[in-house]
């Protein structure tokens, strides 16, 4: 035996490790040039622009509309647009964000006023309307718009920062399903879970609190009610499987129709809507401008990794997985170590209930529905293996980036819902296969 | 020996290489097997004997060499096609179907049509060939119930259900006492005389002399010579495997005797165990031998809490312990090397850092985190004295030789500084010049006033670094030996089979 290199890492070493990755930014990549299109020029940098071309065409002295959809980034232009005209001095007689019909009637409207419109600032979209050539006395070539720009739509910044704000609350499930699953478990109760633990936490706000009005310290209790109540499914799930020796398959099985019928139960079947703004803040406000839920998600897997990475409980989840009763002969507790994985498992699904309640205002019983089934997804296409002893955290969110971009590109691409089962299927096959076949290459 | 010089060798093997990630497992090695002939082949741990058959198996492809069977070359693209070439291995880690009972796993993938007269046919056929070894081994239970030994001779069985031209056996006397071994040298010599060429590994350099023709040594990888076994003296053969020579193979030093320690009285379980009371003292080594399935394994499991016992008491340093789990154990200062290393002793796809530090992490972490600095160091230091060959701390522990895995065992639970340490079979698969490191460890350990308690079928390891010596059968000890200097491998076998 000579070693023959002091690293181990050669390319298939690295493929193993960072394959996952890959798969992501080939992903990206692709589904950016598969939506690569002309896009319609609003936003406030758009805005801007239509600002500064008018100013330069017709001076200071004319007058202006401002027309622009219902989009939410055609907010942003029809504030810029007005505050640069308005700043030099142009005499804005309206700013309109509606449907054709509505610009139609304020442009009369201010026709009859007695303003002669000298130029309209218009998103992209909007210089398109047909109704500007219907109007006496103006023409669509009163329109200024910002030159259209080609860029992806997958790539632009609302969207990444949507599908990044969708697939947080997986994510977050996903981290206990990861460390489940490392210890060769399985728990199928998280979508139920997430039922269980927003109406608990609705309940008890609507039933304690003021509904609406209800104070942040109350709201703060409401939300570890249900997480914790999801943490005691956790820890029957656990006490099941290592007292009992009933398979994890099983318990959790259980748990998941349990859990349901228990949110059912707790709401009458109905979804709670009476909710706090500073409830509603958690999974629907964005801290500097990216959503709260993802910077939860991001904060949690740091977390997450450093403590399967570094810390004791994480070698022991480890060691657990990988082989149980060499673990127990090594002084591992390892029916209280599947306990403890089992409740943050069930926290952390509760935690997502909160999260997903709060993006939709509503504890709602029917939430979570099939989410097991993503969440695990998420992790088998992320490398962890369900035979247990293997698999990484951030593995985990890298697979359910992977599987969120899949279903966004296919969704700019107006691939059907059907279709797109169809592929999510292939590809969770295709990342076991994947498993399966570096398994063998390893034997001997 | 039916030695016929003019015909082609039975198996040719010439100029295999073999690497794995980081390592170069096997270089230009050649090898040459005659009918009739029992090749012992020889190296140190992680020599790369177990990779060379594996290529002969089937269950390896080499990179580069050829191989021929009556001077025609065949190519073993897998291991059935080796097993159609009339070649049988027995591998050191075993490839049973838990599941399965022993005859069943005979017969994997052979059976004869599902037919309930075929069955109970494969089942008589495999309690036949038990019978020819000599053993008795439960035919019905799952093979996961089985000993380790009793796994072996499974296997065993299983190879000889073949119709083999050469039989290639790697270790398998690892797990046997000397009377199994007997048993088994009959079976091998009765099918030499068949002609059949077998190829033959082991660590233990007395079997060596008994049963082989001729010798072919390895290391690193690289062919380093071969001998008539006839020509060949122990002293060489260690100096052509280790590079050194050794001269003491068992440098016991005794340590000063002190009060009893480990105090165990009237500890039960079921049959396993029966009114088992025994001491073990300051600075003493208890060896403790018996035939496969006298109770000695299940024993110290009790003593280590991975069992749960009827009645008993136990007590170290004259305080009673209250051990209902391993962690218990482990917090009283008793640890327990099992015998089984794949099984029981390593997460097999963790890395062998990991695997090291998990019964350490007490004294390796600060508040719950792993301070990965310190465990590298703490066991860089056994790679070095227990010559433990990785390419790097972060090897999963299934890519380990046998015997290098069993140091990594090895090294998890000297690194816990425990009171009382008990070995099962701590050498089995271990090459000489490790035996002797060991050796050397355990003579510091009890100048430390730590006790031991090993357990080992292979008597002159139990004579040679034993101070006392307890012999068990049918889950009594039956016989103590205080005199070890005096007392000689008839007497322990004696005491062993009288009841
Ligand atoms: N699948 C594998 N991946 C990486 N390295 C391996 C693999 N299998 C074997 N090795 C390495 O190849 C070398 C030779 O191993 P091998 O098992 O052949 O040794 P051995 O001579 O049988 O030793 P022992 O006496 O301990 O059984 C060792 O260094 C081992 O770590
Ligand atoms: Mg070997």
């Amino acid at each position: 035996m000579n070693a023959i290199e002091p690293k181990p890492q050669r390319w298939t070493a690295f493929a193993n490790d960072y394959g996952m990755v890959l798969v992501l930014l080939f992903l990206i990549a692709a589904f950016s040039v598969l939506t690569l299109e002309r896009q319609s020029s609003t936003g406030a940098d758009a805005g801007h622009v239509v600002a500064r071309n008018i100013i330069a065409t017709h001076g200071t002295s004319g007058t202006v509309v401002v027309v622009a959809g219902l989009k939410p980034p055609d907010e942003a232009f029809l504030r810029e647009a007005t505050d640069a005209l308005k700043a030099a001095g142009v005499t804005v007689a309206a700013t309109i964000g509606g449907k054709p019909a509505d610009a139609r009637r304020t442009i009369e409207h201010v026709l009859q006023e007695g303003h002669s419109i000298d130029a309209i600032a218009a998103t992209g979209d909007a210089a398109n309307w047909s109704i500007y050539d219907r109007i006496e006395s103006v023409g669509s070539d009163k329109c200024v718009s910002a030159a259209p720009t080609l860029w992806p739509t997958f790539a632009k910044s609302e969207n990444v920062l949507n599908v990044a704000n969708q697939t947080a609350i997986y994510a977050i499930i996903a981290i206990g399903m990861t460390m489940v699953i490392i210890t060769a478990g399985i728990d199928l109760s998280v979508g139920s879970l997430v039922a269980l633990s927003a109406v608990a936490t609705a309940v008890f706000i609507r039933d304690t609190g003021a509904g609406t009005e209800t104070g942040v310290g109350l709201m703060i209790v409401g939300c570890c009610v249900g997480m914790g109540v999801c943490a005691l499914a956790g820890i029957f799930n656990g006490a099941m499987i290592t007292r009992l020796g009933i398979p994890p398959f099983i318990a959790t099985l259980a748990m998941m129709l349990m859990a349901r019928g228990l949110a059912r139960r707790l709401s009458d079947e109905l979804s709670i809507q009476a909710l706090p703004a500073s409830f509603t803040w958690i999974g629907g406000a964005a801290t500097f401008g990216i959503p709260n839920p993802v910077i939860l998600m991001v904060v949690l897997y740091a977390v997450a990794h450093f403590v399967m990475s570094r810390t004791v409980f994480g070698r022991y989840v480890y060691a657990v997985g990988g082989n149980a009763e060499a673990a127990r002969l090594s002084g591992v507790p390892v029916k209280r170590v599947t306990v403890v994985v089992y409740t943050l498992c069930g926290a952390l699904a509760g935690l997502g209930g909160i999260v997903q309640s709060s993006k939709l205002g509503s504890g709602d019983p029917k939430l979570g529905l099939m989410f097991e089934l993503d969440v695990i997804a998420a992790v088998v296409v992320g490398g962890t293996s369900l035979m247990g002893g293997e698999g990484r955290i951030f593995g985990t969110l890298i697979g359910a980036f992977i599987i969120a971009v899949i279903k966004n590109g296919m969704n700019l691409m107006k691939v059907g819902a059907p279709e797109q089962q169809i592929v999510l299927g292939a590809v969770v096959l295709l990342a076991v296969l994947v498993d399966t076949l570096k398994r063998r290459g390893t034997a001997h | 020996m039916v030695n016929t010089v003019d015909t082609a060798p039975l198996l040719k093997m010439s100029g295999i290489e073999k690497s794995f990630p980081g390592v170069q497992a096997l270089s230009d090695v050649s090898l040459k097997l005659h009918r009739g002939e029992v090749l012992a082949l020889m190296g140190e741990n992680g020599a790369g004997k177990s990779t060379l058959i594996k290529t002969l198996g089937g269950a390896h492809q080499p990179d580069a060499g050829t191989i021929e069977i009556d001077g025609k070359r065949v190519d073993l693209s897998s291991p059935m096609a080796a097993i159609e070439a009339g070649i049988g291995v027995i591998y050191q880690e075993f490839n049973l179907i838990p599941a399965l009972s022993a005859w069943e796993n005979i017969f994997l993938g052979r059976e004869q049509s599902g037919l309930l007269v075929a069955r109970s046919d494969e089942r008589s056929r495999a309690a036949a060939l038990f019978e020819r070894l000599g053993v008795q081994v439960p035919l019905d239970v799952p093979s996961r119930q089985l000993s380790i030994a009793q796994q072996q001779l499974v296997e065993i069985a299983k190879a000889l259900s073949q119709d083999v031209r050469i039989l290639v056996m790697d270790e398998p006397s690892a797990a046997l006492t000397p009377l199994e071994v007997e048993k088994l040298f009959g079976i091998i010599r009765e099918l030499r005389s068949q002609g059949i060429g077998i190829i033959y590994i082991s660590h233990r350099l007395d079997e060596i002399f008994d049963i082989a023709d001729t010798i072919t040594v390895l290391r690193d990888g690289r062919y380093v010579g071969d001998a008539p076994a006839s020509e060949m003296t122990r002293r060489l053969l260690i100096e052509m495997m280790v590079g050194r020579s050794i001269e003491n193979e068992f440098p016991k030093q005794a340590a000063e005797i002190g009060d009893a320690r480990l105090v165990v009285t009237g500890l039960c379980r079921g049959a396993a165990v029966r009114d088992v009371s025994l001491e073990v003292r300051r600075g003493e080594v208890l060896g403790l031998t018996g035939l496969v399935g006298a109770g000695r394994t299940e024993l110290v499991r009790l003593i280590f809490g991975a069992d749960t016992w009827d009645s008993g008491q136990i007590t170290l340093d004259g305080q009673r312990l209250n051990i209902n789990s391993p962690r218990d154990a482990i917090r009283a200062g008793i640890c327990l090397l099992t015998e089984d290393r794949k099984t029981q002793g390593l997460v097999l796809c963790r890395s062998v850092r990991e695997n090291f530090g998990l019964p350490n992490v007490k004294h390796l972490s600060v508040f719950g985190v792993m301070q990965q600095r310190q465990e590298r160091g703490a066991f860089a230091g056994y790679v070095d004295s227990l010559t433990i060959r990785i390419p790097h701390q972060e090897q999963l522990a299934k890519n380990l030789s046998g015997g290098n895995q069993q140091k990594v065992v090895l090294a998890k639970w000297l690194q816990l500084n425990a009171e009382v340490l008990i070995f099962d079979e701590p050498t089995r698969g271990i090459d000489v010049g490790a035996k002797h490191e060991i050796y050397q460890l355990m003579n510091e350990l009890t100048a430390q006033g730590k006790s031991i308690i090993m357990i080992s079928s292979e008597l002159p390891e139990v004579i040679g670094m034993s101070d006392r010596i307890l012999v068990m059968h049918e889950g009594r000890i039956t016989g103590e030996i205080t005199d070890v200097a005096s007392t000689t491998q008839e007497n322990i076998i004696e005491l062993a089979i009288n009841s």
